[in-house]
């Protein structure tokens, strides 16, 4: 059978998994099992059935969640298909306080003896931990909403999408890059629907139906005269939308600088045409002279930056210690937060968490506790004021209730702290990317996440971008090799002189952010219009091997 | 349920390839035991206790795979597993770089299971984390740890007679304890396969010790610096370059071990001569499965001999390419050292710096294998062969490559990461900026 044949019958439902090169998330299952959710009486049945165990054998509190996780990944690699997998993980966790402590235990057999039993298990657990316990868990207050639903808002579902199409476009994308000159190119499209039940003794059945979406490519062209390689990656996006993501709108564009760039919409193919000239010209960029720059940062970059040094130091978990083992601690102590006055930014600096933003990967009507979500400032005209918060840590901040920042990676993992959306608020002045860059004279224009890193209480970090343009007197005039900047996070926050206004505001994300232990992965967003740093620290990476 | 014996996955992987109908068939069952246990501010926050099992089947027509997953085991379910695998393989395009199953092969049997540590309990594992946490209470600091033990099995069969089965344990603790007044902090890892070998008590002794030595450390300049690497550390910032030795990416142009002009940097002399790299899946300290999971044998390898690159790594599609014999890598790497210990090391140094460990370590730049990172829990300056005080933590920007040509001396290598690493001296290693973090 020929590839397009193959196509058009993965098409119409027959959904695939070949060439087992990459890992599947868990049992592979046909498109159309991924497209018949799990009816909703019978989940409410189970849930039951968990805590009036739980609630049986002692427990103060339970939650339970069922949680259906099914991932499509598409995988391409210049002319052939990599990959196709449609994966599924089912099954329900039970989280319970008994004797003062915490229990969870979970299962992926759904008959009534198992969840009870898994209930059981919890309880015994937390009874057994509570024999090391410091002091019992205080759990803020939570009403319950009764039986409630939340959906993303997605106009196309990717699952219901044809893999023809999906495999159409990402060959396309190979083929322009190799139009473009490139050697190797690989493309692929991460698709993931999150269908999440959650109950409570608290009286909250809550259903969700989650989806998020990440198309992403690697273009390489190698200089075999030189040994030298660079590479360019996709400046898309990982969004909580369908598939609409990937339908081009003029009006979803930013042009008029170096670089085109897309807020809600993505134009994977002319990514791609550009991304092609880019490696080009970093192939013979100039290194960058170590100095003071002025710093144009796109959101396709500073959402990285903002991620690490405002999200995680805001975690209240890690300034509590409860990370210390393995993501670190935090410098954002209780006591700066206490003096109401620790001046973390400049006056420009407001960071907001939020759970609700549309097209966000964060965005979801309720916690994995059972919390309805909603916004919050952390950082207000530069000083810290708030951090991210759950049930059982809310009482440490005087709250009466939780923040909503619970999450689970799957139905057997233990929710804990994770971050919601943390952004850079846009500017209130009409500002636009190209205007700011005609202010500076020595800077550096920067587009998309590259290295990144940061240390453990998240002080001192160094990034580097996909595209670093040199910025002489107003103009952009050539790019720039081997550039990374090194900084203090409050010093470099404090250097925050300018925003653009909302039009250039945009998200940028991770679909795969690491915490805990076990370690678990959560997706954010983080949006910002460009934003100008003055007099930042940046470094020459280049080195050369005997 | 989760860990079958030798006899038992053969039977379900005979009876699976039983159900084919395709050209070729390759099966693989896995399943793990395990539990773990958390805890932070000197108190258990979570624990549990997992068991799963898996089986994948590869159906094959012409050069047409397809793939499917199961974790059901009835006969139903198996032939249901072995049907749609068919039925994909028949829908989909041929894979230009397809390699027909393995003939049988032959591997000797791995010593990765230990008896104790697949009897682990959560009471053992209580037991174990309240001896940690009976150090850090007793001195007056906070303990945050993790301790994880597992039992696995693979096996695999194809329809060609090739069958393979493994079984192992591992037991991994780590700590970090910090000093009340957050002015300290140390930290220990250790994994092993035989529990015996897993002392909680001593390793978080040896962090305590660090979270107070650490307190009070004072800046120096960033710049180069003679370092003493502890085996966390080198392991830390080595186990990234392991990847590098892979022949398709170097051929490809797009590694360091890319030659300019074309080809790769095999038989150059990359390193110091006193680096010596090889793997063994046999190695007592180290050991791991001695097949791959297409059931190729996992042989000793030598990496690199007296700094020259011996060996890459080539799948079998790429052997075939290049007409040479496919050569899989192993995780059980071993960098030979010296006998000395880490206190010789320090002695016999005049001005330099000990780092524990290293932490967010990134690719800067591929082509150089260029990584930053920082130092963490405990660093220390060492003047005229003892340690005189604690220091701040640094960002490093370093590549692997060019610190092991700037080895000067190696110690006795030790259990670490990503495999068995001497603690190692190192001259002009590059510090860029200095790190609050503590």
């Amino acid at each position: 059978m020929r590839r397009r044949d193959f196509l058009y019958m993965t098409g119409v439902g027959l959904g695939a998994s070949m060439m087992p090169n990459i890992p599947a998330f868990g049992k592979i299952i046909s498109v159309e099992e991924s497209l018949m959710p799990v009816d909703i009486a019978l989940k409410k049945k189970m849930a039951d059935v968990a805590l009036n165990a739980a609630k049986s054998k002692g427990a103060t509190y339970a939650d339970v969640r069922i949680g259906r996780y099914l991932n499509q990944v598409v995988a391409t690699r210049e002319t052939r298909v990599e990959n196709i997998s449609n994966s599924e993980s089912y099954g329900l966790g039970v989280r319970v306080i008994a004797n003062g402590s915490w229990g969870f235990a979970a299962t992926n057999n759904m008959d009534n003896a198992s969840i009870a039993k898994a209930a059981e298990t919890a309880v015994a657990i937390a009874k057994g931990n509570s024999k090391l316990m410091e002091e019992p868990v205080q759990l803020a207050a939570q009403k319950g909403y009764g039986e409630v639903s939340w959906k993303t808002p997605i106009e196309i579902n990717a699952f219901e999408v044809p893999i023809a199409d999906k495999v159409d476009l990402l060959l396309k994308v190979n083929s322009e890059a190799m139009k473009g000159g490139a050697k190797y190119i690989s493309s692929n499209l991460f698709m993931i629907n999150e269908q999440k039940y959650f109950a409570s003794t608290d009286g909250s059945y809550i259903d969700q139906d989650i989806h998020r979406l990440w198309p992403t490519f690697t273009l390489t062209k190698t200089d075999a005269a030189s040994g030298k390689f660079e590479t360019r990656n996709a400046l898309s996006a990982p969004m909580g939308m369908g598939f609409e993501y990937l339908k081009p709108k003029d009006e979803e564009k930013i042009n008029g600088g170096p670089v085109t760039m897309y807020k809600k919409r993505y134009d994977i193919l002319e990514d791609v045409r550009e991304a092609a000239v880019h490696v080009d010209e970093k192939l013979k960029a100039k290194p960058v002279a170590p100095g003071k720059y002025d710093l144009v940062l796109d959101p396709s970059h500073l959402f990285l930056t903002i991620h690490e040094s405002v999200g995680h130091p805001t975690e209240l978990d890690r300034v509590l210690g409860y990370e210390a083992n393995y993501a670190g601690t935090s410098f954002l102590t209780l006591d700066k937060w206490e003096s109401k006055k620790f001046n973390f930014g400049s006056k420009e600096v407001n960071i907001i968490g939020d759970k609700l933003e549309v097209g966000s990967l964060g965005a979801v009507g309720y916690d994995d506790e059972g919390v309805k979500c909603g916004q919050w400032d952390i950082i207000k005209d530069g000083i810290l004021v708030n951090y991210q918060t759950i049930r059982d840590q809310a009482h440490i901040l005087g709250l009466k209730e939780s923040q909503g920042c619970c999450y689970a990676d799957s139905w057997d993992s233990i929710q804990f702290q994770r971050m919601p959306n943390v952004s850079l608020a846009p500017g209130n002045a009409v500002l636009s990317a190209a205007d700011m860059v005609k202010n500076v004279e020595k800077g550096i224009y920067m587009f998309g996440r590259n290295s990144y890193s940061i240390d453990q209480q998240r002080y001192n970090f160094q990034f580097s971008a996909q595209l670093a343009y040199e910025i002489k007197d107003g103009k952009i005039v050539g790019m720039f090799k081997d550039a990374a900047y090194q900084a203090n996070t409050q010093e470099f926050w404090n250097s925050c002189v300018q925003r653009c206004d909302k039009n250039d505001y945009r998200l940028g994300g991770t679909f795969s952010d690491g915490k805990g232990q076990p370690g678990q992965a959560s997706a954010v967003s983080h949006g910002s219009a460009t934003t100008r740093f003055n007099g930042v620290n940046v470094i020459n990476t280049g080195r050369k091997l005997g | 349920m989760a860990i079958l014996s030798k006899e038992e996955a053969q039977a379900i992987l005979k009876k699976v390839i039983g159900y084919s109908k395709a050209d070729f068939c390759e099966v693989g069952l896995n399943g793990s035991d395990g539990g773990n246990i958390r805890y932070a501010r000197n108190a258990v926050s979570t624990a549990g206790q997992i068991s799963t099992m898996s089986l994948g089947v590869s159906s094959t027509f012409g050069k047409k795979t397809g793939s499917a997953t199961i974790n059901e085991f009835d006969d139903a379910s198996l032939q249901k597993v072995v049907k749609r695998a068919e039925e994909l393989a028949m829908l989909a395009p041929e894979n230009p770089e397809f390699m027909p199953p393995l003939d049988p092969q032959t591997f000797p049997e791995s010593n990765t299971y230990n008896a104790k540590t697949a009897a682990m309990t959560p009471d053992t594992r209580a037991e174990m984390v309240g001896k940690s946490l009976s150090v850090s209470k007793a001195a007056g600091l906070d303990a945050a740890g993790f301790l994880e033990n597992s039992t696995r099995f693979n096996a695999i069969m194809n329809s060609k007679g090739l069958f393979a089965y493994n079984k192992g344990t591992d037991v991994s603790f780590s700590v970090t304890v910090r000093n009340k007044q957050g002015t300290g902090s140390g930290y220990i890892e250790q994994g092993f396969n035989d529990l015996d070998k897993m002392d909680t008590l001593a390793l978080s002794k040896i962090a305590a010790s660090k979270a107070n030595g650490s307190a009070g450390a004072k800046a120096i300049e960033p710049g180069k610096y003679t370092v003493i690497l502890e085996p966390l550390a080198a392991s830390d910032i080595i186990g990234n370059m392991f990847r590098g030795f892979d022949a398709r990416s170097a051929d490809e142009g797009r590694s360091f071990m890319s030659k300019k002009g074309g080809g790769t940097r095999l038989g150059e002399q990359l390193f110091s001569e006193n680096v010596n790299i090889y793997s063994d899946p046999m190695n007592a300290e180290i050991p791991s499965a001695t097949f791959t999971g297409e059931g190729l044998p996992v042989k000793r390898t030598q990496w690199v001999e007296k700094g020259v690159v011996k060996n890459l790594s080539y799948s079998r599609y790429w052997a075939a390419q290049k007409n040479v014999q496919p050569l899989p890598f192993s995780r059980s790497m071993v960098i030979e050292g010296g006998t000395q210990s880490l206190e010789d090391l320090i002695k016999s140094t005049e001005k330099g710096i000990l780092v524990t460990r290293f932490w967010y370590i990134r690719s800067v730049d591929p082509q150089t294998l260029l990584l930053t990172g920082l130092t963490r829990d405990g660093t220390f300056y060492i003047e005229n062969g003892e340690i005189k005080f604690p220091i701040k933590n640094f960002r490093f920007n370093e590549s692997p490559v060019i610190m092991l040509n700037n080895v000067e001396a190696l110690g006795k290598p030790v259990r670490t990461g990503s495999g068995l690493i001497p603690p190692m001296k190192i001259r002009d290693f590059t510090f860029t900026s200095l790190s609050d973090a503590i």
